[in-house]
């Protein structure tokens, strides 16, 4: 049985880390991106970029301002007891966001969208959203939190079977260029896009896909992956780097998640995982122990399971070998 | 990296600023600043220019730099504040409120995010005397916060909030920012959108369109949709 009090440890410590350390997978990424920048001015922006990671770090403070909307994801052993229960996990959430919102300290940035009230913590209708998955097998929880950008980036459309890939890199294109003008999207990026299910699963996807997934990953189907490479580098081709200045850094990596869809469609989505790509993850153990780290490891084959049954990720494995 | 900031100029400027520090400044050079600077967004704007609150100080005696920004802040032990990060936000919205608040004001320097359309360059801040600085990034939220040593003051923190309120901040070596636009008007933004605008047709060459399209937007890409 894992004590609730466990739970509100970790998300406040992951709050803490998210908003302050980068992530070394995307932090990775930049530093190889800027020996490959041609442009003075987006290489002086990225350059700068690792000075405030740095600079985070060292003095413990946010590395952005703009907080973001801090938000959870959690995944549950399904063998995994908690003494309080689910609600007991969700009302340690939004007391962890509203402590660390205090102490790191993050901007409030929550309000009510008629009203434009607060509450100064980040907590309020809705907020900080909180996504369940669940993993077979395993007696742990997995608590991340996102604090992904808020404003630009972002894109949903409609694409039908017949506008193929052709459409798919229309509209990836037609989403850099718009909010990478002027560098809205804080770019470069981890982009995500959803392909298929429903428009809100496929929003849901296409975010899930830039935000819980590393820099290097790739989806396990060869094909896709290959897409997610090619998508890399046609939006590293588009002429603009950082903050919109000519160069080529758009794309710190492209990731892809599908989800099957009605049979007449290809719904398509796009969100770009900011400069400040802050993700943190912990996985709290039945003995109570706390492990952190920043690879959210959100999808597991059961995540993608295709039929009724599903494969361990050891099964795979074994059969390609 | 070093050699790479050695290609671009740069400047340290003591405020107030001004006009002969002012006049030094091009477009894409990098600016570090020492002095007060305070915060005005939407909140602001609104209480001053439309419901004709008065400014609740002389801020033309105090700062003449007008950062759009909300910091990340929270009350410390001493009934001060602390500042954590401090970012921009996108400065496009606010153009509509400039050329008042810039007579009132005095302001001369517009630090933002994103920079404003070319047009308002020339019809608000050249008449004024004033250039446009942009953040870089722009999450160079705890680089900016290190600059800031100190919160002079902040008003109206209770009606709008810290991200709304007006601030204060005593800053020194407060950067790194980016020229967008010079005194004459140019636009470092405008001047680079339009390079990359010349390469863009290319990158649909072979894709055909989607079947359906979608009402009322632009589709010409060569256009900003901000
Ligand atoms: S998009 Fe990201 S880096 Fe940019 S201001 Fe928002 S949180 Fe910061």
């Amino acid at each position: 049985m894992i004590a609730n009090r466990k739970i509100e440890e970790a998300a406040y410590q992951i709050m803490t880390n998210a908003a302050i350390d980068i992530p070394q997978d995307y932090l990775d990424g930049i530093k190889g991106m800027i020996d490959l920048e041609q442009g003075d001015l987006s290489a002086f922006v990225l350059q700068s970029m690792v000075d405030n990671w740095e600079a985070a770090t060292e003095d413990r403070r946010p590395m952005c301002a703009d907080t973001g909307l801090p938000r959870y994801y959690v995944k549950v052993g399904n063998e995994a007891r908690v003494d309080a229960g689910f609600v007991g996990i969700e009302k340690s959430l939004r007391s962890a966001t509203a402590r660390a919102t205090n102490d790191v300290p993050l901007r409030p940035n929550r309000v009510h969208p008629l009203w434009r009230t607060e509450h100064n913590n980040n907590v309020g209708i809705n907020a900080p959203e909180v996504e369940w998955s669940f993993e077979p097998g395993a007696d742990w929880v997995d608590i991340t939190t996102v604090h992904k950008g808020g404003l630009f980036g972002t894109d949903y459309r409609m694409l039908f079977p017949g506008d193929g890939i052709d459409g798919i890199k229309r509209f990836y294109l037609d989403t850099l260029i718009a909010f990478g003008k002027r560098g809205l999207a804080c770019q470069p990026a981890i982009v995500g896009v959803g392909l298929g299910g429903s428009k809100d699963t496929c929003m849901q996807l296409g975010k899930q896909a830039a935000c819980l997934r590393t820099v290097g990953d790739r989806n396990p189907d060869p094909e896709i992956a290959a897409l997610e490479k090619e998508l890399k580098e046609i939006g590293n081709k588009i002429g603009m780097g950082a903050m919109g200045f000519i160069g080529s850094s758009m794309v710190v990596d492209c990731h892809i998640e599908v989800g099957h869809t009605h049979t007449g469609g290809m719904p398509m989505s796009v969100h770009t995982f900011c400069l400040s790509s802050r993700r943190a993850t912990a996985r709290i153990y039945a003995d109570g122990s706390i492990a952190y780290r920043t690879d959210p490891q959100w999808f597991t084959p059961y995540m993608r399971r295709e039929t009724i049954g599903w494969e361990t990720a050891e099964e795979i494995s074994s059969n390609s070998a | 990296m070093g050699n790479r900031r050695g290609n671009l100029k740069q400047f340290r400027l003591k405020l107030p600023v001004t006009a002969e520090d002012l006049a030094q400044l091009e477009p894409g050079a990098v600016v570090f600043l020492d002095g007060v600077v305070y915060t005005a967004r939407e909140g602001v704007y609104k209480r001053v220019l439309e419901d004709k609150q008065d400014l609740p100080l002389d801020l033309t005696a105090v700062s003449n730099v007008n950062f759009h920004c909300s910091p990340a802040a929270a009350p410390d032990a001493e009934g001060s504040y602390r500042i954590g990060g401090v970012t921009a936000t996108a400065s496009f919205r606010f153009s509509k409120w400039m050329d008042e608040w810039l007579t009132r004001t005095g302001t001369k320097i517009i630090i933002g995010k994103g920079g404003m359309p070319r047009e308002a360059y020339c019809d608000i801040l050249v008449p004024h005397g004033a250039v446009y600085l942009t953040t870089v990034g722009y999450g160079t939220g705890a680089l900016l916060g290190r600059g800031i040593k100190r919160v002079r003051d902040v008003h109206w923190l209770d009606d709008l909030g810290i991200a709304q309120a007006m601030w204060l901040f005593e800053v020194e070596n407060f950067g790194p920012f980016i020229v967008d636009s010079d005194l004459n008007g140019n636009s470092l933004f405008a001047a680079h959108g339009d390079e990359i605008n010349a390469g863009l047709a290319h990158l649909y060459e072979g894709l055909r369109p989607p079947a359906l399209r979608r009402y009322g937007e632009t589709d010409d890409r060569k256009r900003e949709v901000m």
